[in-house]
């Protein structure tokens, strides 16, 4: 019996592991359509933006209530995953807590107790959660861009958290129960799960049995479950918050990317032998982004990183004014696009195209239009992601390929080409205010 | 007196710091008079400075972030010629939008110099003694209120030194719900000065204009031209221009010093 379970547990944890590589490599090959752009400069602050803004959660001490929350679900959650180490060592081997006679009782009872406690505070915390988001309803949770699987799947982790905890408490608190029927000397015990045995006691030493076996299994299952859905799911960043962090674009944020093919462009026309020295490219010219795939590699990685939080929405003038721009949509949309590319690309083969684009069929031109680029959302996000690159790179696309300009900024342009100013005035009378 | 560089350059001179003007500084009436204010105060202060003039061009902010990169790039070559052929060092500018361009984005193209917003000039000033203040404090107990400008402050970050200039103004510095990093954009940026609103439920302006109101401060100072033309536009709509008086921090400056 013993070694069946053993080998369901190899097969089903080497399955596991097996679908969610597959799974995450396919999201680095999606990332990795998008344009190339290099990001290897300054390592030193690139690691420390990795420890405080991905580890440390930095940004997010705005707000220090929530960020405290957050820090405990987040931390309480990986150091308890330490006590995965454990259940995976006794999957594997058919042993039962095989810690407890490495460490003794006492240094044991103080490792569990510890996670016990964590245990607790990571339950609170999604209960403080999913009351924010059901019952107090945060405005930035109830845009409409969350309707549907996004609001589903932010009560989906935090309810699987709380059952994930709550079924290591009871397996503890089974187990102490075993202990106590059975006169166990050597046993430990657990700070939280001493309080819970109460639910197994009226039970048979088989039925408790029963029960703490369920709970282990029901538990490593929860975690191969939520280890699969991870790619699927918003809490993508928790892995991705990394990565992320280390490729930030460490230019001043109100900085827009050259686009040198242009600058070779204007200075082939005025005075060529200033433009020798760039690169010329025989690619057929392509300005700015009408695709997912058109993007950097970087905004795709931010796209697949962004938690969903709204803070950027929440923080856009544009969005308390009632226009239909959200950036946080914005990053969903690039999302699902290259999402939906990259499942393009597994059935049909990487030169399937179908005739979708993220400008168009996603992200609306009276979205993009209503942007001020005042960079309220790059700030505002904890995970130093830029909506606002995107909506610029296809506005780019929107004016140059398409030459989709409102009638207003045609005049602007006009003006600023014919009288280097946005409106009509010569530009011989620049200086007249000085004079009177 | 301003002097256009060109003019200087013929006499064989160089000024220390040029005064770049911009399109609003250059053609909007109300903010013409900011750009006399702080002409006034360079003036004031002996600082050897010189305008443009018919030289200087748009920096193609609004074009480029509108989208149209060429219209761009043919403004930038043009001004960083302009601006090579003099030799320029050094600029100071009164628009956040011509500073955080050619601070941050002329460079890559071949335009490298030393850039600087009035608000830094001015704090340096009044550091340095060269900017004082009149004794007779007619601001005392009044409330102002700064607008964090996008461009200054969350791009280039700057958000303490227009404020330290207006404490040199002994006045009641009061903050609106959003400032600093967090600061309500007035609206313009991004080209949409230049154009109609996207459907919403209001204008960026007057969301803004009502994060003043709430405040009770009688003064609310800004430090770029843009956000200026939508105050006034905001303060209009809410029936307010006989309770808000709109200055940019140089008027206030000029207006009270020595
Ligand atoms: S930069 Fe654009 S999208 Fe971002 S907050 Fe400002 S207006 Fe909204
Ligand atoms: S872009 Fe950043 S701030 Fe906006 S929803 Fe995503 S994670 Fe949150």
């Amino acid at each position: 019996m013993k070694i069946v379970e053993q080998l369901l547990f190899l097969v089903l944890s080497g399955a596991a592991i097996y679908l969610f590589a597959r799974n995450i490599g396919k999201i680095r090959r999606n990332i990795l359509l998008g344009q190339a752009e290099e990001f290897n400069d300054q390592p030193k602050l690139r690691w420390n933006n990795m420890l405080y803004f991905a580890l440390g959660q930095k940004k997010m001490f705005s707000n220090p209530l929530v960020a405290v929350l957050h820090l405990i679900v987040y931390a309480g959650f990986i150091i308890i995953n330490i006590e995965i180490l454990e259940i995976i060592g006794d999957g594997i081997l058919g042993t039962h807590r095989l810690l407890l006679p490495l460490l003794g009782s006492s240094l044991y009872t103080i490792f569990i107790s510890a996670f016990e406690l964590l245990a607790v505070l990571v339950l609170l915390g999604c209960l403080v959660f999913l009351l924010r988001r059901n019952v107090v309803r945060v405005n930035r949770f109830t845009k409409p861009e969350l309707k549907g699987f996004p609001f589903k799947d932010a009560n989906a982790i935090l309810i699987t958290e709380i059952v994930l905890m709550s079924l290591f408490l009871l397996m503890n608190a089974a187990d102490l129960q075993l202990q106590s029927l059975e006169n166990t000397t050597n046993g430990f015990n657990g700070i939280v799960s001493q309080l819970l045995t109460p639910l197994v006691s009226g039970c048979s030493i088989s039925t408790i049995e029963c029960i703490e076996k369920a709970a282990w299994w029901l538990h490593i299952l929860g975690i191969f479950a939520f280890l699969n859905y991870l790619p699927y799911s918003k809490h993508l960043h928790i892995l991705l918050a990394f990565p992320n962090a280390y490729y930030a674009r460490l230019t001043p944020i109100g900085k827009m990317s050259n686009m040198p093919m242009i600058e070779r462009e204007v200075k082939l026309m005025m005075q060529p032998e200033l433009a020798a020295d760039l690169p010329a490219s025989d690619a057929p010219m392509k300005f700015g982004a009408k695709d997912a795939t058109d993007l950097s590699w970087k905004s795709i990685l931010d796209a697949y990183s962004c938690s969903e939080c709204g803070r950027c929405t929440a923080a856009c003038p544009a969005n308390q004014t009632s226009k239909k721009l959200s950036p946080r949509k914005i990053m969903m949309d690039t999302r699902d696009r290259i999402t939906e590319i990259g499942k393009n690309i597994d059935q049909h083969g990487p030169t399937y195209t179908d005739n979708k684009k993220l400008l168009g069929d996603y992200i609306s031109v009276e979205e993009l239009r209503a942007c001020t680029t005042c960079n309220a959302c790059v700030q505002e996000c904890p995970l130093l992601i830029s909506p606002l690159n995107i909506i610029l790179e296809l506005r780019r696309s929107l004016v140059m390929e398409d030459s989709n300009v409102p009638n207003e900024w045609a005049m602007m342009f006009g003006n600023m080409e014919n009288n280097q100013a946005p409106w009509k005035f010569s530009n011989e009378d620049r200086g007249n205010w000085a004079k009177s | 007196m301003v002097k256009v560089l060109s003019e200087m350059a013929a006499a064989g001179e160089s000024p220390e710091i040029l005064f770049w003007v911009g399109c609003a500084g250059s053609f909007d009436q109300r903010v013409q008079r900011i750009t006399k204010a702080f002409a006034d105060i360079l003036n004031k202060t002996n600082t050897s400075f010189a305008i443009l003039g018919s030289e200087e061009a748009c920096t193609g902010d609004p074009a480029r972030r509108a989208g149209n990169e060429f219209v761009f790039q043919m403004l930038a070559y043009q001004n960083i010629q302009t601006l090579n052929n003099y030799n320029i060092k050094k600029i100071v500018t009164t628009c956040p939008h011509c500073f955080n361009t050619i601070k941050n984005e002329y460079p890559v193209l071949g335009g490298s110099y030393e850039v600087i917003h009035h608000a830094t000039l001015l704090q340096e000033m009044i550091k340095a003694g060269k900017i004082k203040m009149k004794e007779a404090g007619d601001f005392k107990g009044k409330k102002i209120t700064y607008h964090d400008s996008c461009y200054l402050g969350r791009a280039n970050g700057i958000y303490e030194a227009p404020r330290e200039v207006l404490q040199a103004l002994d006045a009641d510095l009061v903050e609106m719900k959003s400032c600093r990093t967090k600061g309500l954009c007035c609206g313009a940026g991004g080209g949409q000065m230049f154009k109609e609103d996207e459907p919403g439920d209001k204008r960026i302006n007057v969301a803004r204009t009502e994060e003043a109101i709430a405040t009770g401060a009688s003064v609310v100072a800004a430090a770029c031209p843009f956000c200026m033309i939508m105050w006034e536009d905001g303060v209009k709509q809410k029936g307010k221009e006989a309770e808000i008086e709109l200055k940019d921090i140089a008027e206030l400056i000029n207006e009270r010093m020595v």
